[in-house]
């Protein structure tokens, strides 16, 4: 879809502007992080409620996680997510054996040191809908091999 | 699962939101980042042109066009293939120079700024689409056509329509510089 390479290649840009800048100011990784996911959260805000305007209203959390691992995920990323598990106690996880945004970098374990940089603005992404959704939530990201990320 | 009709055109929508909002949270933080409006811009054009050296590849992929043969039939195909394809938005050309080598793109609607209503009153200056800019300069040079893009004309500023200036610099090089 065009338009999934356009977003592609700004969020690379995004991420390689930021830490270019940061590399020549101040240069603290960690903010540069922590933009992204404030990057990501706004805008999951903003597409969780144009997303659900018109879908029925949700009955627990473990529907709020499927309608994300589905719906959600195949608007944003033209795939489902892959695997869910979940302990029934809060934390969920989310399995994306081909991710979207790293599929382009590389198949196996190059780059990994990289990968984190660029999760920070999808692990916002999913804060902010679920945040507009009404529930509290810390997501983070791991890398084992490219291109799959819990 | 039974889905209401009409979803792949909400996925569609969806995308082209994701899009624009992604783009509107980049400028923001940018504005937080940078105190001038002309480093924004900068970052912006210098952003896009990044963009723009890759994109063409996508583009020429995508798309079935020809070589151009003429600067207005660059503009064309930028107009009316490019736009379309990644924005979904046809702007009309217009030639403003005897030479032949200065268009113009009018767009009456701009869906970059579909959620943006108005610019803050400090930052008057701000290019808020320059990254279209750069996206349309790192194309055409990586097709060897240098070329200046500048906005003419902001809907955000007050101006009636958002109108985007193409200058080509040098002459085509289509002879010499003959792709292997």
């Amino acid at each position: 879809m065009a338009d999934e390479a356009l977003f592609l290649l700004m969020h690379n840009e995004m991420v390689a502007g930021l830490y270019r800048a940061a590399e020549q100011g101040e240069g603290e990784n960690g903010r540069c992080t922590t933009k992204l996911e404030s990057m990501g959260f706004r805008v999951g805000q903003g597409l969780i409620e144009r997303f659900t305007k018109d879908t029925a209203r949700f009955k627990d959390e473990l529907d709020i996680m499927k309608f994300i691992c589905k719906d959600f995920w195949t608007a944003v990323f033209k795939k489902q997510i892959d695997n869910l598990r979940t302990n029934h106690q809060g934390i969920y996880v989310l399995q994306d054996n081909k991710f979207r945004l790293l599929t382009q970098m590389s198949a196996g374990k190059q780059y990994l040191e990289h990968a984190p940089k660029y999760l920070a603005f999808t692990c916002g992404l999913i804060r902010g809908g679920l945040s507009n959704l009404g529930i509290k939530s810390i997501v983070t990201a791991e890398v084992s091999s490219m291109p799959a990320c819990k | 699962m039974s889905r209401p009709p009409g979803r792949k055109q909400e996925y569609h929508k969806i995308s082209r939101e994701l899009f624009v909002l992604t783009y509107g949270a980049l400028v923001a933080q940018l504005c937080k980042d940078y105190e001038k409006d002309e480093d924004v811009n900068t970052c912006l054009d210098r952003m896009g042109y990044g963009i723009g050296v890759r994109l063409i590849d996508d583009f020429l992929a995508r798309s079935s066009v020809k070589k151009c043969r003429s600067y207005s039939e660059t503009a064309d195909v930028i107009a009316q293939v490019a736009f379309k394809m990644y924005l979904g938005v046809t702007p009309s050309v217009s030639c403003s120079s005897a030479a032949g080598n200065e268009f113009s793109l009018i767009l009456d609607k701009n869906p970059l700024v579909d959620f943006v209503e108005e610019l803050p009153a400090e930052r008057a200056s701000l290019c808020y689409c320059n990254l279209l800019c750069g996206v349309i300069r790192g194309a055409l040079e990586m097709v060897h056509l240098a070329a200046e893009v500048t906005f003419l004309q902001d809907r955000l500023k007050g101006d009636a329509v958002t109108e985007i200036g193409i200058t080509f610099l040098r002459k085509a090089e289509d002879r010499k510089h003959k792709r292997n």
